[in-house]
């Protein structure tokens, strides 16, 4: 990415704008982990309580016919479990803010076993956190009646059916580019 | 609904902590344990994030995005994708707030209850910043070599977007 960019700002004339935002971006970088520190704090506190309470235990079995299709290896992992439940529970609520904790405690979870590689799992939870599967899109809605929409929420069913779609075709790929990648460096 | 929006957090907090009490737990010492664990996390994500925001802010100001706005143009006419949200889609896995601010400028010109105002708002909301995900998750499970993981994300992405240009001409 660095090096297209100085490709494109020596083509471009645009050289001290990119040396400008090389320094801006890194400071950008530290704001954003210090405004996340309170979120993922708080939430990764909360998923604890959570934890020790007994809740993920139950919230785990209700989702388990859908995750132990998506994370089979997992499947009897109740670390793992809990933690991937908490986080599309998260999702749907439109709570991105604790999404992004408990998605990242089962990436550890999930992680233990492989160094340094993706194993397939894990390629399975990043994609289904990229594309966003929350009920309620607050933020949008929000921009929308500021905007002057006469129905801010008119568009929920085109954005639930957009995201379906969108997670689909992320799973799809994740289960079709796995066996490919397993062919290519097992053959 | 705005205002059930704004219950679920407090309502999420209280249930947990009542949760807690009732189970027996020191629901003080465990939220303080869990959330040293998250520092611990924000300390490994830290450098990486630098990183990769240092990299998308410049690839942003060199002008590279505009290359390949006028490049894909065609391909979108094509998609039947109005041409005009295509700077969204390609700022939009790279940054969070940056997706905000071009998709909002949409709604206020086009005006939010348009054709282009109403795929610009779907695209927002049936999408991710897939590149921050990527980082921070990986970052975080020390992950070195993410294989498929970005060519399955963007996929997922390039389907949600054409997913919100043919779902907004269904249901408008």
């Amino acid at each position: 990415m660095v090096a297209l960019s100085l490709l494109f700002a020596v083509g471009n004339g645009t050289l001290q704008e990119v040396s400008a935002a090389a320094v801006q971006g890194a400071s950008d970088g530290v704001e954003l982990c210090i405004s996340m520190a309170g979120t993922l704090c708080l939430w990764s506190g909360v998923m604890e309580v959570l934890r020790r309470g007994g809740a993920l235990r139950a919230l785990s079995a209700a989702l388990r016919p859908v995750l132990s299709l998506l994370y089979p290896e997992f499947r009897k992992n109740e670390e793992v479990m809990g933690a991937v439940s908490a986080n599309v529970s998260a999702n749907l609520l439109g709570l991105g803010n604790a999404a992004t904790p408990f998605g990242i405690k089962a990436a550890c979870a999930m992680a233990k076993h492989c160094s340094g590689t993706a194993s397939d799992a894990l390629c399975m939870l990043v994609v289904c956190n990229t594309a966003s599967i929350q009920l309620i899109p607050t933020t949008v809605a929000a921009v929308r009646a500021s905007a002057g929409s006469a129905a801010p929420l008119d568009i929920l069913p085109a954005v639930w059916l957009a995201s379906a779609l969108s997670v689909t075709a992320g799973i799809l790929a994740v289960k079709v580019l796995s066996g490919i990648w397993r062919d290519k460096w097992n053959a | 609904m705005e205002r059930i929006t704004a219950a679920v957090v407090p309502a999420v907090l209280a249930l947990t902590a009542l949760l807690g009490l009732w189970r027996g737990v020191d629901v003080y010492q465990a939220l303080l344990d869990g959330a040293r664990d998250g520092l611990q996390i924000l300390l490994r994500i830290l450098p990486n994030l630098i990183c990769l925001m240092t990299a998308i802010s410049m690839l942003r100001a060199s002008g590279f995005l505009g290359w390949v706005c006028a490049a894909a143009e065609p391909l979108l006419r094509l998609a039947g994708i109005p041409p005009q949200t295509i700077a969204l889609m390609i700022i939009r896995p790279l940054s969070g707030s940056g997706a905000l601010g071009v998709g909002s400028e949409l709604m206020r010109t086009y005006g939010p209850d348009s054709l282009v105002g109403r795929t610009a708002a779907v695209m927002l909301g049936s999408t991710e910043t897939t590149f921050y995900t990527i980082g921070v998750y990986f970052a975080a499970a020390g992950i070195q070599k993410t294989r498929y993981a970005v060519a399955a994300a963007l996929i997922a992405d390039i389907a949600g977007f054409l997913a919100s240009a043919w779902a907004v001409r269904l249901f408008f």
